[in-house]
C-alpha cells in the first residue's frame, strides 16, 4: 500500500498480569507454576460450601505499587464485587473481581518511538482492578468424545487487570504501550509477566474510524483473544484492521448495526476467527461481594507506596542520557532490556569513563551474546569489571576495535582479564618510531599510491593498510593512515 | 429431676463433680434419640459411635486430670449446615446428600476443642430457606408439643431435639429468624448473635450478609454457655468481629437495672393472634415488676423489612448456590441419559429441518448443569434462585437490589435511633404459635410474613433472643423477642435469665409417649 489507508485504527488493550505474590488472593496455597494439577488446592479456592474468602495483603500493596507507577489515582474506599458465570473451571460459579469502585482509576502511560515512527502520546488508563483467576480448562479438541480435564492450581491465582483508553493508533503503538507496560511491571517486580506462564495476557479491542461522505463512521468493535505474545498483537491488530476495512466495504455495516464481536488470533493461520457468538448479550449479575470486608486506604499508605517506588524505566532513560551522554536511542536499548543491564552498563560506564564506548559495547557486544545463547545479564560471562580491562586498553589505544572484537571472543570462555589475552595473543602498543618506520617502508615500496595520495585520492591509502597488518597485526589503521598522510605532506 | 430434664448448666457442674460421667450422658441422651426421634424427626443423621469415642476420651481425661475444654462431656446437636470434617453434611438438600466435607467449621472446631461431645447433625429447610422445616428434602420433623404441628424453621431439627429432651444444647443459624422462630414455636431459648459475632467459617452459606450461627438451649445460663464457646474473631471469616468476647456465664445472672423497654408500635398491629400478644403484653409486666421502664417507639421502615429481606437473602443465595452444579461435587444428574436425551432432541429437529432450534440447544455441559440443578435442588430452593437471580439482573438490579440496600440501611438507622431511648426492644417473635404442618406449605408469601418480626434483626446486624413467654390454649409455646444493640448479647442474656427467674414457661415440657 503506497497512500496511508483511508481510516483511522482505534486500539484499547485490556492487561491481565499475575501479581507476584507466593500465595493466593484469598487463601494460602501456592501459586507457583508448573506443579501438578489439582495440588495447589484448598476449600477455598476449590469453592467448597462454608469456605470463606480472607484478601492477600500483599497482592493489594503490589496492586497500589502499579497503580502508582501508571499515574492511576487511588480511591480510599475499594469494594469487591462478584461476577456471576458458569463455567467448569470457575468453581464458585462467579468470580470475585471488582466492578464500579476499582481500587485505582483515571491514569496513563507515556509511550514513545526512539525511531521516530510515532509522535510521544500519553495513553489512558481507565482503571486498574484486583480479581482471582479462573482455573484451567483441558478440552479434547479434536473429537469432543474424551472427558474434560480441569487443573484449578491456577484458580484464585491474584490477577491486576489494566484497561487502558482507547488512545492508541497504530499496531506500533499498542505494542511500544505493551512494552512499556512489561517493563514498568518488571521493573517494580509485581509481576514476571512471562506470557508463555499465563502470567501477562493480553485483549484488544479494535475498530475503524473513517470519514464517509464528511461523516465519521466506526466500524464495529472487536475484541481480539488468544494472542500469546507481542509480535502476535501487533499481526492481529494489523490483520484485524483490514479485514474490518474489506468487511465494511463489503457490507457498510457500522458500530450501531451489531454487538461487539469476539475474535480468536490463530497464530498459524495469521488470521482472528470468529468466535462461537452468543445469542444473548451476557450479563455477569455483578453485586457487592458479602463475604470480604470493603479495602479502606489511608492517603499515608498511597504516600508511603509513592515514596518507595524508585526509578522508573523513563526516569532511568532520562538519566542514563544525561549522565553519561549517551543518545536516546541507546538509552532505551539498554532500559528496555531489564535492571540488571543497567547496573551492568552504569558499572562499565563508570569505570571505563566513557558513556558512549560502554554503551556501544553493551549494546552490540553484550546484547548479541545474550541473544546468541539465550541467557540473561546474570548468566553473562564477563563482568563488567573484567570488560572495562578491554575497554581501557581501547581507549588507551593498545588495540584496535576489530581485535578488541578478538578479544572479546576470547573472554567469554575464559576468565583471563583482557590484558592477558591481549598478551597471549602478542597485542601490544606500536610505537610511534615503530609506526613512523613501518609508514616510510611503505610508502617507499609504493610510489603510485604516495603519487594518488599526492593528487588528493585518500582512498588510496587504504590498500597500504592491509599490507601494515601483515606486517604488524597490532598496527591501528587509524593511526597508520594519519601518519602516512602526514609523511606524504612532508614529501 | 432427671439428667435429660435438666439444664446444660447443671449437667456441666454434675460431670465437674464426678456425679455422672460424660459417657453415661451421651449414652442417656443417645437411648433418648433413639426412643423418640422416630417420632420427632429432628436428626438427620446421628453420630453415636464418634460422640461416644469423645465422651470416653473425656472421662479418661478427666480421670488423669488432664486439662479440658469448658464443655466438656456436654452433649451438643449441629445444624446440617455447618461443616463437618470426614461427616456427611447435606444442607437436608439432594444436591449434597452425599457430601463430606474435608474440613470442620470454625465452630465445630471450637465445639469440640471445648469437648463437647456431638450427637448428630440436625434437620432443617433445604439449605436454610424455610420457616418449617418442611423444606428438608431429607425428612420430616415434627413439633415436639403437638406432632401434627411444624417445629418452625429453618432450624426445626435444631429447635425440636432440644424441647424433645434428646439433647441440653444445639448449635442453629439464623439468617431471617431462622434461630428464633423455632425456639418460640419450640418453647425453648434461642439466639441470633450480632452479625460478626460468631465465625461463618464452615457454614454453607445462604445469604452471607445475614447468616449467622447461635445458640440454642432450655435457658438464658445455657445459651450463655455455649455462645461463650462459639464466639470470638476468626481470621479465616473476614466479616467476623475483632472485638473481645465477654464472659457470658459471669455476667447473665446480674440482674440489669432501670431497664428501658422500647414496644415497637409497627409489632402489635394486623396479624399479631391475640394471645400471642396477651402473652407479650403479660412478659412485659414482668419486667416492669422489676423495675423496667416501658417505652412506645416507632421502627419506620420496618414494613419495608420482609420485602428487603425477601430482596438481599435470594440475591446473595443466587450466587452463593450457582457453586453447587454438578461439575466439581455434590449431585451431578446421568450424563449418558443427558446425552441421549440431547441427540434424540437433535435428531427431531434435525428430521423437522429446524436449523434455528437446532443452533438454540443446550451444549451437552448446559444440559447438565441444567438437569443436575434441577433433580438436586427442591421448588424453595429454586424459587429463591429465580427471584434473586432475577433481582441482580441488568434492567432490574437499581429497582430491586440497589433499592433494597438502601432501604437495609434505613431500617438498621431505625434500631440505631430506637436504641438511643431505649435498652431493649421487646414484642413477639411471631405472629402466631406453630402452625399445623402442610397449611402454608403451597402458600410461600404467607410463610414470608411469619418473618415480619425477625428479619429486621438480621438485616439492621444486631443481635436478638426468643424466650419461651407463655402457652397458647392448645398447648402450644409462645416467644418472646428481645433485641439489643450490636455486641450486647450479654444484656439480653441477662435480662433472659431475670425473666426466667421469674417464670417456668421454659422448664415447661411436652408430653411424648
Amino acid at each position: 500500500m503506497s497512500d496511508s489507508p483511508p481510516y483511522e485504527v482505534i486500539i484499547g488493550l485490556e492487561v491481565h498480569t499475575q501479581l507476584a505474590t507466593r500465595t493466593k488472593l484469598f487463601c494460602r496455597c501456592s501459586t507457583q507454576y508448573g506443579a501438578s494439577p489439582n495440588t495447589q488446592t484448598c476449600p477455598v479456592c476449590l469453592g467448597l460450601p462454608g469456605s470463606l474468602p480472607v484478601m492477600n495483603r500483599k497482592a493489594h500493596q503490589l496492586a497500589l505499587k502499579t497503580a502508582c507507577a501508571l499515574n492511576l489515582e487511588i480511591p480510599n474506599f475499594t469494594k469487591w464485587d462478584r461476577k456471576n458465570y458458569y463455567y467448569p473451571d470457575l468453581p464458585k460459579g462467579y468470580q470475585v473481581s471488582q466492578y464500579d469502585l476499582p481500587m485505582s482509576q483515571d491514569g496513563f502511560l507515556e509511550i514513545s518511538d526512539p525511531k521516530g515512527r510515532f509522535k510521544p502520546k500519553k495513553v489512558g488508563i481507565t482503571r486498574a482492578h484486583l480479581e482471582e483467576d479462573a482455573g484451567k480448562s483441558m478440552h479434547d479438541e479434536a473429537a469432543g468424545k474424551a472427558d474434560s480435564r480441569i487443573d484449578l492450581n491456577r484458580t484464585g491465582t491474584p490477577l491486576l487487570e489494566i484497561v487502558s483508553e482507547p488512545d492508541m493508533r497504530s499496531s506500533l503503538e499498542a505494542k511500544a504501550y505493551l512494552t512499556e507496560l512489561r517493563l514498568i511491571l518488571v521493573y517494580l517486580g509485581v509481576s514476571d509477566c512471562n506470557m508463555q506462564e499465563g502470567s501477562l495476557r493480553v485483549d484488544a479491542n479494535v475498530n475503524l474510524h473513517m470519514m464517509v461522505d464528511g461523516k465519521k463512521i466506526a466500524t464495529p468493535i472487536v475484541e481480539i483473544k488468544n494472542m500469546n505474545s507481542f509480535r502476535a498483537v501487533e499481526r492481529a491488530l494489523e490483520y484485524e484492521a483490514k479485514r474490518q476495512y474489506e468487511v465494511w466495504q463489503e457490507t457498510g455495516k457500522t458500530i450501531g448495526d451489531m454487538p461487539k464481536q469476539t475474535r480468536g488470533w490463530d497464530d498459524q493461520a495469521q488470521i482472528t476467527r470468529g468466535q462461537r457468538e452468543k445469542e444473548e448479550s451476557s450479563d455477569y449479575r455483578y453485586f457487592p461481594e458479602p463475604d470480604l470486608a470493603p479495602v479502606v486506604v489511608q492517603p499515608e499508605e498511597i504516600e508511603r507506596v509513592k515514596s518507595e517506588l524508585g526509578e522508573l524505566p523513563q526516569q532511568i532513560r532520562e538519566r542514563l542520557e544525561a549522565a553519561y551522554t549517551i543518545p536516546a536511542y541507546d538509552a532505551d536499548v539498554i532500559v528496555n532490556q531489564a535492571q540488571s543491564t543497567v547496573t551492568y552498563f552504569e558499572t562499565l560506564a563508570q569505570s571505563a569513563g566513557d558513556g558512549k564506548l560502554a554503551s556501544n559495547w553493551v549494546q552490540q557486544d553484550v546484547l548479541r551474546i545474550l541473544k546468541d545463547r539465550q541467557i540473561e545479564i546474570e548468566q553473562f560471562p564477563i563482568s563488567a569489571e573484567r570488560l572495562t580491562g578491554l575497554l581501557k586498553a581501547i581507549q588507551g589505544k593498545e588495540i584496535d576495535t576489530t581485535r578488541a572484537k578478538d578479544v572479546f571472543t576470547a573472554m567469554l570462555d575464559s576468565d583471563q582479564t583482557a590484558e592477558q589475552i591481549m598478551a597471549e595473543m602478542g597485542i601490544e602498543k606500536v610505537d610511534d618510531s615503530a609506526l613512523e618506520n613501518l609508514c616510510r617502508e611503505l610508502l617507499e615500496a609504493n610510489p603510485k599510491i604516495v603519487e594518488d595520495l599526492k593528487n588528493g585520492v585518500q582512498k588510496a591509502v587504504g590498500a597500504l593498510i592491509g599490507q601494515a597488518k601483515k606486517k604488524n597485526p597490532n598496527i591501528d589503521p587509524g593511526e597508520l593512515r594519519a601518519k602516512c598522510m602526514e609523511l606524504v605532506k612532508g614529501m | 429431676m432427671s439428667l435429660i430434664e435438666s439444664t446444660a448448666t447443671r449437667l456441666l457442674e454434675q460431670l465437674q463433680s464426678g456425679e455422672v460421667t460424660a459417657v453415661e450422658l451421651a449414652t442417656t441422651f443417645l437411648d433418648r434419640i433413639q426412643a423418640h426421634d422416630a417420632q420427632v424427626g429432628a436428626f438427620l443423621k446421628v453420630t453415636r459411635d464418634s460422640a461416644l469415642a469423645k465422651a470416653e476420651d473425656v472421662d479418661r481425661r478427666r480421670k488423669a486430670g488432664e486439662k479440658l475444654g469448658r464443655l466438656a462431656g456436654l452433649p451438643v446437636a449441629v445444624k446440617d449446615l455447618l461443616c463437618t470434617k470426614g461427616e456427611v453434611t447435606t444442607c437436608a438438600s439432594r444436591m449434597l446428600e452425599n457430601f463430606v466435607p474435608p474440613y470442620d467449621a470454625t465452630v465445630i472446631r471450637k465445639l469440640n476443642d471445648a469437648d463437647a461431645v456431638i450427637l448428630g447433625k440436625t434437620n432443617m429447610d433445604e439449605f436454610a430457606m424455610g420457616g418449617s422445616t418442611e423444606n428438608s428434602a431429607l425428612g420430616k420433623t415434627r413439633n415436639p408439643w403437638n406432632l401434627e404441628m411444624v417445629p418452625g424453621g429453618s432450624s426445626g431439627g435444631a429447635a425440636a431435639c432440644v424441647a424433645a429432651d434428646m439433647v441440653p444444647l444445639s448449635i442453629g443459624t439464623d439468617t431471617g429468624g431462622s434461630i428464633r422462630q423455632p425456639a418460640a414455636f419450640c418453647g425453648i431459648s434461642g439466639m441470633k448473635p450480632t452479625y460478626g459475632r460468631v465465625s461463618r467459617f464452615g457454614l454453607v452459606a445462604f445469604a452471607s450478609s445475614l447468616d449467622q450461627i447461635g445458640p440454642m438451649a432450655r435457658s438464658a445460663e445455657d445459651m450463655a454457655l455455649l455462645l461463650e464457646a462459639i464466639s470470638g474473631h476468626d481470621p479465616q471469616d473476614s466479616t467476623s468481629a475483632n472485638e473481645p468476647v465477654p464472659s457470658f456465664t459471669q455476667s447473665v445472672g446480674k440482674p440489669l437495672e432501670k431497664l428501658r423497654i422500647g414496644l415497637v408500635r409497627e409489632h402489635f398491629g394486623e396479624g399479631l393472634d391475640t394471645e400471642v400478644n396477651a402473652a407479650v403484653r403479660e412478659a412485659v409486666k414482668i419486667f416492669e415488676r422489676k423495675g423496667a421502664s416501658v417505652v412506645d417507639i416507632s421502627l419506620p421502615h420496618s414494613k419495608y423489612a420482609i420485602a428487603t429481606y425477601y430482596i438481599i437473602a435470594p440475591s446473595e443465595a443466587s450466587s452463593n448456590l450457582a457453586r453447587f452444579d454438578g461439575v466439581h461435587y455434590g449431585h451431578r444428574c446421568d450424563e449418558k441419559a443427558v446425552l441421549e436425551q440431547l441427540s434424540e432432541e437433535r435428531a427431531v429437529l434435525e428430521a423437522a429441518g429446524d436449523e434455528r432450534a437446532i443452533k438454540q440447544m443446550d451444549s451437552a455441559l448446559v444440559r447438565m448443569y441444567r438437569q443436575s440443578r434441577a433433580e438436586g435442588f427442591g421448588p424453595e430452593v429454586k424459587r429463591r434462585i429465580m427471584l434473586g437471580t432475577y433481582t441482580l439482573s441488568a434492567g432490574y438490579y437499581d429497582a430491586y437490589y440497589l433499592k433494597a440496600l438502601k432501604v437495609r440501611r434505613l431500617i438498621r438507622q431505625d434500631f440505631d435511633d430506637a436504641f438511643k431511648e431505649v435498652d431493649l426492644i421487646v414484642g413477639p417473635t411471631t405472629p402466631t404459635p406453630a402452625f399445623p404442618a402442610g397449611e402454608k406449605s403451597d402458600d410461600p408469601l404467607s410463610m414470608y410474613l411469619g418473618d415480619l418480626y425477625t428479619v429486621g434483626a438480621n438485616l439492621a446486624g444486631i443481635t436478638g433472643v426468643s424466650i419461651p413467654c407463655g402457652m397458647s390454649l392448645r398447648g402450644l409455646p409462645i416467644g418472646l423477642q428481645m433485641q439489643a444493640p450490636p455486641l450486647e448479647e450479654e444484656r439480653l442474656l441477662r435480662a433472659a435469665y431475670m425473666f426466667q427467674q421469674e417464670t417456668d414457661w421454659h422448664l415447661r415440657r411436652p408430653d411424648l409417649a
